[in-house]
């Protein structure tokens, strides 16, 4: 009104009509945004708008971006998270400023715990505004800086291009992680001189890709004179895509591997050389053979917890350690490491694999096809409806390529053993925050990433109310997910443990008021099947299957399953619960 | 334990400190002391960083520092041989007995006197960790009013 925009910029007076009529300006930072993400290939965005994002929103218009409008900001992260992990791209996820970008937090910690490219584009109040407490300000950087990769607070809007174009860089190279762009309305309302993204020069940021060739050598030396190797692989194997060369070098030696949560499907569960996965809930064949091994060959895993039981000075006592990862701040950080290699899995491994020679190790074999036989996964089939019977068939039912994603709970736990994954990105699991909630988000993002693909949902009744809000945006956009509820009535893992470790002394885990599944689905327009007994299972999955929408099923299961084996925190493999024949 | 001086070469943009302090806090290292200047390079900063720790300790710090964008080089002065010093101002009470004694072991200490009040006296001393805590001792039994010191800075000492 009278002012021409060099004013707006620097007048404190701003109103905030003038940031308003500023929106129409051609070329302002919000479109310039959207272009520079689209030529980074950014295809879909997951956002929910609010007053600082609207000149945003308003040049989304005008976009070939694709905007997928969820009912809650957790669920815009967490499903651009699961879009990441399934498409391997960069994922992008928008609020607005104050609650929209605080309801993101939990997502962005989840995306940084499990190493997920992602970049969150929050709302922020006017640069003039900044600091004083103004109507939906938080200080996002702040808040989240323990839990980004990086994050950047644009005051200058001719920034834009070259900020976008790194933030893309830092998310998606080296260890990948999340990056967050705060920008200020009066930011985005602003005129881009140049719109181009200048060439990245970013000194101070740096990653090796390729492996030290010396290191690399001592490795395959190391497995030369090994007598129990043992690879121990995580999502880091996924994240480089080094599955098929990591099948190619366990197979052309002849080595047994165990995997991560997070490493589920970098070698298929069906893979003779799989001992399964390790850690707390993993099986006693892979605790035992880590726990017995003589080397190690640790890819792209962090040594978490969750594996070691916290024990690091008891962990594989006796193995010679070579730790492969891109991150050198994760080798030495919990274990020592004897071999150390940072770089690229992938390209690791493909150097690796040309120096390895077969390791002499048929008394290895041997003793761990003993503890297979003696060490089963195994459960009590009751004749009542047990969760693993409903994981068996959806293997065997949804065919190799279908995608599941799961919540947290117990339920999360049975799908990480008795559902059969075959290749890397189709198990998705929030692994490091262990997120209740995050199912059904990021079964809706994989499902945006890969829309002819089967996409599962494994929920329990806990997680799955944390995000039930999501059926509408399943129905919008028309995503066929298939929900599989292990509805047990009860917060079942918590449950587990007030049984084993607190004397059965049981508190707050009842979901009392637990609605009908089936007609809340309904309500919002989704296909609802009940199952009670083993004998419904096949014919249910089928039905979901066929049916060309999102469907529910409800599966009853008794609040008594219990995840076995369990290697309790802080106890040696000798004190592993259960899973004995 | 030992110290560790860390000279970390950063951005000198807002919010760089809340980077480097924030990621000592929640990793649970202990900063001893920190120092912030701008260097001869306007758009880099040097942090003079004295942490506590084993070896272990110091090459995650280190490593972890490497992993912010906004962190260029990281350097661990302890191992090499360096110039360091702090400064400090020392506001001591002073009675007309002991204004001598002060006086001359300020000259020992080859510090300077920069103020001067009715029953006080406020020096100023430069010098190593040592120097400064030898004299801050002396000091107590005259009785310290204030103290302030600036932490450590150090520099290699050149090749040649
Ligand atoms: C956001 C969040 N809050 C609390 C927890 C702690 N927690 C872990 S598992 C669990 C129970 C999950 O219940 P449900 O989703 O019904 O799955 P079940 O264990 O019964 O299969 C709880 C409360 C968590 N992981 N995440």
């Amino acid at each position: 009104m009278g002012k021409s925009k060099e004013d707006i910029y620097i007048d404190p007076e701003i109103t905030w009509e003038d940031v308003e009529n500023l929106s129409l300006a051609t070329c302002n930072g919000a479109k310039v945004l959207l272009d520079v993400m689209a030529g980074e290939g950014v295809k879909v965005i997951f956002g929910y708008p609010g007053g600082s994002l609207l000149t945003l929103y308003d040049a989304l218009l005008d976009s070939p971006i694709k905007h997928i409008l969820p009912r809650h900001e957790q669920t815009a992260v967490h499903a651009a998270d699961a879009y990441a992990r399934v498409s391997g791209k960069v994922g992008v996820c928008m609020a607005t400023s104050g609650p929209g970008a605080a309801n993101m937090v939990t997502g962005i910690a989840n995306a940084y715990m499990d190493s997920v490219p992602l970049v969150i584009i929050t709302g922020q109040v006017p640069t003039n505004l900044l600091g004083s407490d103004s109507f939906q300000e938080v200080d996002i950087t702040g808040m989240t800086l323990p839990i980004t990769k990086h994050s950047y607070l644009v005051k200058d809007a001719q920034e834009i291009p070259r900020i976008v174009k790194e933030a893309f860089h830092i998310a998606g190279t080296g260890r990948p992680g999340p990056v967050l762009i705060d920008l200020p309305k009066n930011v985005m309302a602003a005129e881009v001189i140049d719109p181009h993204p200048p060439k990245l020069s970013l000194k101070s940021y740096k990653f090796f890709s390729k492996g030290n060739s010396g290191q690399i050598e001592e490795a395959a030396k190391a497995l030369a004179q090994s007598k129990k190797p043992v690879v121990y692989t995580g999502g880091g194997v996924i994240t480089s895509g080094a599955g098929l060369i990591l099948r190619k070098l366990i197979e052309k030696v002849n080595i047994p591997v165990v995997t991560t949560l997070m490493g589920i499907g970098s070698v298929p569960t069906k893979h003779p050389n799989l001992l399964g996965m390790v850690g707390m809930h993993g099986t006693i064949t892979a605790n035992l053979a880590v726990n017995d091994c003589d080397l190690l060959i640790a890819v792209g895993v962090r040594f978490d917890d969750r594996v070691t039981s916290g024990l690091k000075h008891k962990f594989a006592t006796q193995a010679k350690v070579i730790h492969i990862d891109i991150d050198p701040a994760e080798i030495g950080k919990v274990v020592r490491t004897h071999i150390p290699i940072v770089g690229d899995a992938k390209l690791v491994l493909e150097e690796l694999f040309q120096k390895v020679v077969p390791p002499k190790i048929n008394e290895w074999w041997e003793q761990l096809r003993e503890w297979k036989k003696q060490y089963p996964l195994c459960y009590e089939q009751d004749g009542h409806l047990n969760p693993q019977t409903i994981l068996e068939a959806m293997g065997k039912i949804g065919g190799k390529s279908a995608i599941v994603a799961t919540d947290v709970g117990q339920h999360q736990m049975w799908a990480a053993q008795f559902y059969p994954v075959n290749n890397g990105r189709q198990f998705i699991t929030s692994a490091g925050l262990g997120t209740m909630g995050f199912g059904f988000p990021a079964a809706i993002g994989a499902q945006i990433a890969k829309r002819d693909s089967l996409v599962f949902l494994v929920t329990g009744d806990g997680s799955f109310q944390m995000s039930i809000q999501e059926l509408a945006t399943t129905v919008q956009y028309q995503l066929p997910i298939k929900i599989v509820l292990m509805n047990n009535g009860v917060l079942g893992m918590v449950r587990q443990l007030q049984k084993m470790f607190y004397n059965e002394r049981f508190c707050e885990i009842q979901l009392h008021a637990n609605p009908d599944f089936i007609k809340v689905a309904e309500a919002y327009g989704v296909k609802g099947i009940r199952v009670e007994n083993p004998e419904q299972v096949d014919a249910a999955l089928k039905e979901a299957i066929d049916y060309p929408g999102p469907v529910l099923i409800d599966c009853k299961i008794s609040p008594d399953e219990i995840v076995l084996p369990m290697l309790p925190p802080g106890k040696a493999i000798t004190e592993i619960l259960g899973g004995r024949e | 334990m030992m110290l560790h001086t860390l000279a970390v070469l950063v951005e000198n943009n807002p919010g760089v400190l809340a980077r480097v302090s924030g990621l000592f806090a929640r990793r649970a290292y202990n900063i001893y002391s920190l120092t912030v200047c701008q260097t001869e390079n306007p758009s880099l900063s040097l942090m003079t960083i004295v942490v506590e720790g084993d070896i272990q300790v110091i090459e995650q710090v280190t490593k972890q520092l490497h992993k912010l964008v906004v962190v260029h080089k990281v350097t661990n002065l302890t191992k090499e041989a360096v110039v360091d010093r702090e400064l400090a101002l020392i506001r001591v009470k002073v009675r007309t007995e002991t204004r001598l004694e002060i006086l001359q072991a300020v000259d020992i200490f080859r510090g300077r006197v920069v103020d001067m009040g009715k029953s006080n006296l406020t020096i100023e001393l430069t010098g190593d960790e040592d120097k400064i805590n030898a004299f801050v001792r002396t000091m107590r039994t005259y009785g310290i009013q204030e103290l302030v010191r600036t932490g450590k800075i150090a520099i290699a000492r050149s090749d040649n």
